[in-house]
């Protein structure tokens, strides 16, 4: 009794991992005999998109389309069509968007380059931020006539605060940055 | 006092940039949203690649209670022809069905029975009233497949010669059909 038990909780356990360990072909035999040509037939399905729920292949999918698109793929695959064959083929009924990574073209060059010119933009940044930050220390242009005076007394006023009040909560009239020019 | 305005101008031009980049950014997506509205952009519309190609080499045998017919019956056409996939088992189909109806004095239409039981066909055929003058069972739905068809209902004008001239992958309504399907179907019977 006891040990009916523990195998049906193991089968049940087992049954429970099952399903993430495999791909969503549910039916063996919609497997190919020779594993070769099954792996090949998977490596293809995995490239295209199932067009019912769109963000999975039809190899993750189990909706009925991608299940006949399985079968579609397998067929050739038994044939020996090669993997751009099988590709062009459904390319030919789908479009580029049955492929889940879209094909180099003038209409995708924006998309494939974008990690190169991600990576180029922010050299150009990082150069010319450190170059300005290098060159600007060097040339701090001469104070006007004006702007002496108004430093002069700027310094005069927070000479008082400092001296004057070290630690109080008393308002605060010393601090102010309105100097004889303004 | 040469170095303040060249300061402020480009402080105006950093202040500015994320500004334009919202502004560029809200009129796409208002274009994108009012576009959905309206029905002329449909981001999960599949771009179907057969548009303007003749169709693809294929045959439906006969479905109750009409008459199968293949590539060569749509590439002798000379007047367009709408065909149709459908399924008893798709809910759409049946939403669809009366706009068939009120079209099939327009124009003839032909239909597909897309992975459906012949008898279930035809029950639902009987059921909703048939539009179709022709009639083709897919039962495994490979030909759907060639078709480049995704699910049911999917419609194509086939233009004269068999040549496929609009695609539709959601069912018809008036809108689509007084908004685009008769104004092509006009040029179409012009030329």
């Amino acid at each position: 009794m006891m040990l009916r038990r523990l195998s049906a909780l193991l089968l049940g356990c087992a049954l429970l991992v099952a399903p993430a360990l495999v791909l969503a072909v549910d039916d063996p035999s919609e497997m190919l005999p020779n594993p070769q040509e099954e792996a090949r037939a998977e490596a293809i399905g995995s490239q295209l998109r199932c067009l019912v729920c769109q963000n999975e292949s039809i190899e993750d999918s189990s909706a009925g389309l991608a299940r006949d698109l399985r079968r579609v793929v397998r067929e050739h695959v038994a044939k020996g069509e090669s993997n751009s064959q099988i590709m062009a083929w459904m390319v030919q009924r789908y479009g580029n968007f049955i492929r889940l990574s879209p094909p180099f073209s003038l209409g995708t060059l924006l998309l494939w380059s974008m990690p190169v010119l991600a990576l180029l933009l922010g050299l150009g940044i990082a150069f010319f931020s450190y170059r300005t930050r290098r060159t600007t220390p060097a040339a701090p242009p001469p104070l006007t006539a004006e702007e002496k005076a108004r430093l002069a007394s700027l310094a005069k006023n927070a000479g008082q605060h400092d001296t004057g009040r070290p630690d109080t909560d008393q308002p605060d009239n010393g601090h102010t940055d309105k100097g004889p020019s303004a | 006092m040469s170095t303040p305005p060249e300061n402020m101008k480009r402080r105006r031009l950093l202040m500015a940039a994320p500004l334009a980049a919202a502004a560029v950014a809200g009129v796409g997506f208002w274009k994108m949203l009012s576009g959905m509205q309206r029905g002329s952009f449909n981001p999960h519309d599949i771009h179907a690649p057969v548009l303007n190609r003749p169709v693809p080499d294929f045959s439906v045998p006969d479905q109750a209670p009409g008459q199968g017919f293949g590539a060569q019956d749509l590439r002798a056409l000379t007047q367009p022809v709408l065909v149709n996939f459908f399924a008893s088992w798709c809910i759409p189909c049946l939403a669809e069905m009366p706009t068939l109806m009120a079209l099939k004095d327009d124009l003839p239409l032909w239909g597909i029975a897309y992975k459906d039981r012949p008898e279930n066909a035809a029950g639902f055929l009987k059921h909703s009233g048939n539009p179709f003058t022709r009639l083709g069972s897919d039962r495994d739905g490979r030909v759907g497949i060639d078709w480049g068809i995704s699910g049911v209902p999917e419609t194509f004008l086939i233009g004269p010669g068999g040549v496929i001239r609009w695609h539709s992958a959601a069912p018809l309504d008036v809108d689509t059909i007084r908004g685009t399907l008769m104004p092509l179907l006009e040029s179409l019977k012009k030329s």
